[in-house]
């Protein structure tokens, strides 16, 4: 064996499996020397691809980045053995990075505190402390409608998952609906939170093609669900003993909220029974994110395959079962995943559909973490927070990967590109901040804000980010 | 002196005259009349006196109507308040901020003309007499050639003095400073400052190198922990002040800072 194998290159038993453990294919012997690559064809020959789809592989964790042999340890290697080659399919499509201000949109008279682009890509609304909601047109970067009937600051806005309605919450406590193509309120304004509205979330695509449901959560404690059409109360779920700070309506008919009582409680959708308090915290909950996030925001829309179409089907029962096929294909391996960052400057990892015990909690950030999000494919957490660093963590696990510095005051919100190779966070120090997430740095620097950046949007076709703040402009960043 | 309340007591126990109400309202209804019988008798200073007392008398009484009026009409409007924040900031205490106004391109000009718009642009000249004491040295005190600085410096960290034969100009210990009071014109609000050294002495450039604080002087200030950014998103840390008491009386530094 070893004479024949100083000249020739080693050979080794591999087995490629997916993310989930799942084999592919038969094990098979491979050189050591085998690049990328090579690894690439091989896999997408065993799973049949029609067309070539990029993969990153793992073995015992570590990437390999060139070669078999240079991310094992040939050293103390078992030849006899097998060695497991994890793939992990990467999206097919390329997000270009943007680099530059495109344009910067003046027109709100105050702080602009909620910035967000329509499920298909062709809508951006913003909303503001002037008491209104704007909407802009994308393509030729101007702005289109105004939208007047609040009466106070625009806190949040939400777009439904059919791009079709707008809802926006103020600190009064009032949600009104917006058209996005005429400017018009739809219905009358939904009166009912006593306090401030802190988040918005409407019923997932799958559920019901009408969008029809909106939940809301507010300082008052209360969660509301509302009828958009008949614009009253369906639900009011309370349970919570100080503010409600987030709501989210999961894609298996679970809402989650968040509270400053330092629970988190999981609740049916239907008839807003308590299912779970998932406890933990030691002090407020600031924020949520759902492993499928991305795919309840885009709800039937496929931005990526063509963005100049329309691709929202005519038929809303194809597009419902196109929606729900795809949120099956997403939480089929590990389920829909709740992430809740707190004030006490850790993150917990939740298995909320069946465990009120956490998978895993996440510490590090020195200070308070304000925003965390999912990554599109599921598989990275970001997490930013007031003492100025970003933390990614591996989403299966929690297991931290690395931080990532560079602002100079504390990071507001992230946003990742829609094939999760990208990221940019808004801060403080009036920056935006790409990041590239294989090489875990900065990408570029976007100076331009005159102020803190208070909210940050990509479209979910990728092509745009869009970014307002204290300095009341709107800008938007293109590659 | 009367004793006790008695007029009260009667009252309460017999009650009012019959007819007290109407008596009442006819006094009152009279009463107008008195007064303007009064008004128009009234000459000289008196009259004077009278009429700016009714003068006072009638515009409180349009302030209570004007108040009584806009109390039953309900309140459509309310202002909106100023300096909207994201949600995510509502239920923290967040001190204002105010970034640096002026670019950096605009401050580089300015250094480059050593020129500043500064808030106080005129100070009156200190004569070399007036800052330095003349000291007079050797062994029968026959020479003068060593000076003494009688005003507030700012001596670098890394100082040494020395030795006493080449040591021209004495800086006492006692008048060196190291913080300034500034205070941030946007903000409004005073911070105690690390001083990072002397810019601009008007009176002499011989002053700005010795590091001689007067009024009017313009000196560098370290503000990193203001937390201001500029646009690119670096954190500014030295930016300038202008002096504007006199240190060497007060015994501190005030400054403004120059935006």
């Amino acid at each position: 064996m070893e004479s024949e194998t100083n000249n020739e290159a080693k050979r080794l038993l591999c087995c490629f499996k997916s993310e989930t453990g799942e084999v592919a294919g038969d094990m098979m012997d491979l050189p050591l020397n085998c690049s990328t690559q090579q690894l690439t064809l091989i896999c997408n020959a065993i799973l049949q691809q029609e067309e070539p789809v990029p993969y990153l592989f793992y073995v015992n964790d570590t990437e390999i980045t060139h070669t078999l042999e240079k991310a094992l340890n040939v050293a103390n290697l078992n030849t006899e053995g097998i060695v497991d080659i994890i793939y992990q399919q990467q999206a097919v499509f390329k997000v270009r990075p943007v680099t530059r201000c495109t344009s910067s949109m003046p027109g709100h008279a105050e702080a602009v505190i909620s910035v967000s682009f329509s499920p298909d890509g062709k809508h951006l609304a913003s909303g503001s402390g002037d008491t209104t909601v704007r909407f802009w047109d994308v393509t030729t970067q101007t702005p289109s409608y105004t939208c007047k009937a609040h009466n106070n600051w625009v806190l949040c806005i939400a777009w439904s998952p059919d791009s079709t309605k707008l809802a926006s919450a103020c600190k009064d406590g009032k949600i009104n609906i917006w058209d996005p193509f005429t400017g018009k309120q739809i219905g009358k304004t939904m009166i009912g939170h006593k306090q401030w509205i802190t988040s918005l979330s409407w019923e997932p695509y799958h559920k019901n093609p009408d969008c029809r449901l909106l939940a809301s959560s507010s300082k008052d404690c209360d969660v509301r669900i509302w009828d958009t059409t008949l614009c009253t109360t369906v639900l009011t779920i309370a349970g919570h003993t100080k503010g409600v700070t987030v709501v989210k309506w999961g894609g298996s008919g679970l809402i989650y909220t968040a509270s400053q009582d330092r629970t988190v409680k999981v609740w049916r959708a239907n008839d807003g029974v308590l299912c779970r308090t998932l406890e933990g915290h030691a002090h407020w909950v600031n924020t949520l994110a759902l492993s499928t996030d991305y795919i309840l925001r885009i709800g039937a829309f496929d931005p990526i395959k063509d963005s100049n179409k329309d691709t929202l089907m005519p038929d809303k029962k194809k597009s419902q079962e196109f929606a729900l096929k795809r949120f099956y294909e997403v939480t089929e391996a590990l389920g829909e995943r709740l992430v809740s960052g707190s004030d006490d400057f850790t993150l917990f990892l939740w298995n909320p559909e069946k465990d009120k015990k956490p998978i895993a909690r996440l510490t590090g950030h020195q200070q308070l973490v304000n925003d965390v999000k999912f990554s599109p494919d599921g598989r990275i957490l970001a997490s930013s927070s007031f003492d100025k660093s970003i933390r990614l963590w591996e989403a299966k696990t929690g297991k931290f990967i690395c931080t990532l510095r560079g602002h100079v005051q504390a990071v507001y919100m992230v946003a990742f590109s829609a094939d999760s190779r990208l990221m940019v966070s808004g801060s403080a120090d009036s920056t935006l901040k790409l990041w590239n997430l294989k090489t875990k740095k900065l990408e570029i620097d976007l100076p331009g804000h005159a102020d803190e950046v208070y909210a940050v949007d990509w479209s979910t076709d990728g092509l745009r980010v869009g970014s307002g703040g204290k300095d009341k402009v709107l800008r938007l960043w293109q590659n | 002196m009367p004793q006790n309340e008695y007029i009260e007591r009667h009252r309460k126990l017999y009650g009012r005259r019959l007819d007290y109400e109407e008596r009442k309202r006819k006094r009152e209804a009279r009463e107008p009349h008195k007064r303007a019988q009064v008004a128009r008798n009234l000459r000289g200073i008196k009259a004077k006196i009278f009429n700016k007392e009714r003068r006072n008398e009638k515009i409180q009484m349009k302030k209570k109507i004007k108040a009584h009026e806009e109390k039953k009409v309900k309140k459509t409007t309310e202002n909106v308040a100023e300096g909207a924040l994201p949600v995510y900031l509502l239920d923290r205490d967040v001190q204002s901020r105010a970034k640096v106004l002026s670019n950096m391109i605009k401050q580089k000009r300015k250094e480059k003309a050593g020129k500043w718009d500064v808030p106080i642009p005129k100070v009156r000249a200190q004569a070399d007499s007036e800052v330095l004491r003349v000291v007079k040295s050797g062994k029968t005190k026959r020479k003068a050639w060593k000076r003494m600085v009688t005003k507030v410096t700012f001596v670098g960290e890394g100082f040494t003095r020395k030795p006493p034969k080449f040591e021209r100009f004495i800086r006492p210990m006692a008048l060196r400073f190291k913080k300034a009071h500034v205070t941030h014109p946007e903000l409004k609000a005073t911070f105690c400052l690390p001083i990072i050294g002397v810019k601009k002495n008007p009176s002499s450039p011989m002053f700005t190198s010795l590091g001689v604080i007067t009024k009017g002087t313009v000196i560098e200030v370290n503000i990193s922990e203001l937390g201001l950014v500029t646009q690119a998103g670096k954190v500014v840390w030295g930016k300038y002040a202008q002096v504007t008491n006199n240190p060497e009386n007060d015994g501190c530094i005030n400054a403004v800072l120059l935006v």
